[in-house]
């Protein structure tokens, strides 16, 4: 029998306890140990340049990225490898920016390298973190020619990374609400929608403190980015009344786009991206974006730390700001892309298209979801930007509905 | 020399022990009752109130925990139960296939098995959609996103981990010692009750201990089958770690988590009695 079982079931001898103290001490030794902290000061101008003016082209990048965010056939990165020799690896290994965080954390911590030389993140606060705790390479504009010529305006000037000191956008989109038409038979345009008792049981909401967070103020006809403890604590009662009510199924991840289009929710918060693509499937759900507002939030790219080829990386994030190179990523993953030039191309494309295509693609440039105006980008919201002591508010105000 | 070879062929798995179990459990421990924040680190208080503060935020869903994983156990103990039983006794010589086929949907990942749930018992899917089509349901029936659907998936998903080691016991029952009881009177029932029962208790007692534990703290059945009320202990830890990246409140509720759990083990143990028992579940 081993020790353990009979140290529960057997009385202890004074000598066994003589030993657990002894073990206990040892560990609380063990336990003076913390872990440290990483806030980094921004890196100084002519370091940066020293640590670029260093790195060579080493024919090979190592890409990570979302799922469904690059045609099958790879073509925009079988280009760069024929422009330029550099050998890519792709890999869909990031499905949620918490998680990805979490696992990446430690690692980079441990001054250790992820393995990659590109990923994408969320203008979320786990981005926030990276660039914060210093695990993302600053980047060198003077070898970013493409970018500087043709990304949008908008797109260079994010107040999450001024400047673009560490991230080039890869793709934006929104967040609105789907539904599934053969339930909904109403045309959805408000907010309201979410809340209303006679969807009861058939709503779904995201998990993501963020989201949830936004929907919340939003309904509320709160500004996110203006918004302040007192707001979010009002949001967080109008998410729990609606949960009290029995009017949401369940708060969800990712899975949210299956269960709207297997009509398990009929109406729920979701991704613009994700419904365009189900859409094509031929499912019946529609995306809008509630006349009271919507998120739009950025996927950026950046180099981590410890990056094994960081001038081949920053090669392919200059080469998918070609305007042509862009349009062939966009055509596929329909989300809002960084270059304005691409609606053009994609117009010029769709006079010379024929039948079914021609259609797509009318649909795509037309769509303000894709190429939003003026006037959409007014209705649409960033995420709160939040300090760490902040976020230890945020946080636990929508967790304590979405995890109840 | 000689005298020192065990101890030589023990060291890897000590070694192992040390390493995997020991270094991150005092770790563990000591981030436990440290105070901070990711970005500007961690740093040791002995913060006891920690554990206070853990536990104050999460008790309904530790206690949840406890119950799901309660329930599921009976229920995986009623199942399984008779399964063995079935498979020891009247499975002759197909034992090992009625057993591979037992074991079969787990060559599949745990999730995977979970999601094909989520797939099945939508509220439109093949199952319930076919019933609703002739009448047989009222429309707005569902499962998933209900108590009962994840309780039924951690019973599904760890009701082999309660028949083996039934199987394994009754397996072992001599058919003498029923015929036996039998030659002195004793009824089926009273055979099964005062013979067979007894001897398959070890068996019982190791199913018990394989399930309930990995149930009460399972996240991936509540996260996939749940609502907006089923969220376990489990899920809670995930999101203190790898979202809030508060380590000391995620390490707080792993030890409670864990300590509840050895507790319950230990009165268990206590309970069922017994050395006799737990001799046996260790042969």
């Amino acid at each position: 029998m081993n020790p353990f079982m009979r140290g529960m079931t057997q009385p202890r001898t004074r000598r066994d306890v003589f030993r657990l103290a002894g073990a206990s001490a040892a560990g609380l030794a063990l336990a003076a140990c913390g872990v440290q902290g990483q806030k980094a000061a921004p890196p100084k101008a002519d370091a940066v340049a020293d640590f670029w003016a260093k790195q060579k082209k080493n024919g090979k990048v190592v890409f990570a990225n979302w799922p469904e965010y690059m045609p099958e056939d790879k073509a925009p990165l079988e280009k760069f490898k024929q422009d330029t020799g550099i050998a890519y690896e792709y890999k869909e290994v990031i499905q949620e920016n918490a998680e990805f965080f979490g696992k990446a954390d430690p690692v980079l911590r441990a001054g250790q390298s992820l393995g990659y030389d590109i990923v994408v993140m969320t203008n979320g606060i786990q981005l926030q973190h990276m660039i914060e705790l210093g695990y993302a390479v600053a980047l060198d504009h003077s070898k970013l020619p493409n970018f500087q010529a043709n990304a949008g305006q908008k797109y260079k000037e994010r107040a999450y990374d001024p400047g673009n000191k560490y991230t080039v956008p890869y793709t934006s989109g929104v967040t609105g609400i789907a539904y599934n038409t053969e339930y909904v038979k109403e045309e959805i345009t408000s907010i309201e929608a979410l809340f209303d008792p006679k969807y009861k049981g058939r709503v779904g909401m995201m998990a993501d403190a963020q989201e949830i967070g936004n929907f919340g103020m939003f309904a509320l006809g709160i500004d996110p980015e203006k918004s302040t403890e007192a707001d979010w604590q009002k949001a967080g009662e109008k998410l729990k009344a609606q949960r009290d009510a029995g009017i949401v199924r369940k708060y969800y991840d990712q899975s949210y786009i299956d269960a709207v289009s297997k009509g398990d929710v009929w109406l729920t918060m979701a991704w613009s991206g994700d419904v365009f693509q189900r859409q094509l499937a031929g499912e019946p759900v529609k995306f809008v974006v509630p006349a009271e507002g919507g998120t739009i939030w950025t996927d950026n790219m950046l180099i981590p730390k410890g990056a094994a080829n960081p001038l081949d990386a920053l090669m392919l994030m200059d080469y998918l700001y070609q305007p042509a190179v862009a349009a062939e990523l966009d055509e596929f993953i329909q989300y809002v892309t960084p270059v304005p030039a691409v609606q053009d191309l994609l117009r010029e494309k769709a006079k010379t298209a024929t039948g079914e295509d021609k259609k797509a693609l009318e649909d795509m440039v037309d769509s303000p979801l894709m190429f939003p105006t003026e006037a959409d980008y007014a209705k649409l919201r960033s995420y709160t930007r939040l300090t760490t002591q902040q976020e230890q508010v945020f946080n636990p105000i929508f967790q304590s509905i979405t995890q109840a | 020399m000689r005298r020192l070879t065990p101890y030589l062929l023990a060291l890897p798995s000590w070694m192992w022990l040390a390493i995997f179990l020991v270094v991150p459990m005092v770790a563990m421990a000591s981030v436990s009752l440290q105070t901070g924040n990711a970005i500007d680190g961690f740093a040791m208080t002995f913060s006891f109130s920690n554990y206070g503060d853990a536990i104050g935020r999460y008790s309904p869903q530790l206690v949840r925990s406890l119950v799901y994983g309660g329930l599921a156990t009976v229920a995986m103990l009623v199942i399984g139960y008779p399964v063995a039983y079935w498979i020891a006794f009247k499975g002759g010589t197909r034992k090992s296939v009625y057993l591979f086929l037992l074991l079969l949907p787990f060559f599949v990942s745990f999730v995977l098995r979970t999601i094909s749930w989520n797939f099945l018992l939508s509220d439109n899917g093949i199952l319930f959609g076919t019933l609703k089509g002739w009448g047989l349901l009222p429309a707005d029936f569902h499962v998933l996103a209900t108590t009962f659907a994840v309780v039924g998936g951690l019973t599904y998903n760890f009701l082999p981990f309660m028949i083996l080691p039934i199987y394994v016991a009754l397996e072992r029952v001599d058919p003498r010692v029923v015929e036996a009881a039998q030659d002195l009177y004793a009824s089926r029932t009273a055979a099964f009750r005062r013979v067979v029962l007894p001897l398959s208790l070890p068996g019982v007692f190791a199913g018990v201990l394989m399930t309930f534990v990995p149930a009460t703290a399972d996240p991936i059945n509540a996260a996939i089958l749940g609502g907006t009320a089923n969220t376990m202990i489990g899920n809670i830890i995930q999101t203190e770690y790898l979202t809030n990246l508060d380590y000391p409140t995620a390490s707080a509720l792993s030890f409670t988590l864990m300590a509840v759990l050895l507790v319950g083990i230990f009165v268990y143990a206590r309970a069922l009695g017994t050395e006799n028992v737990l001799e046996a579940a260790a042969r």
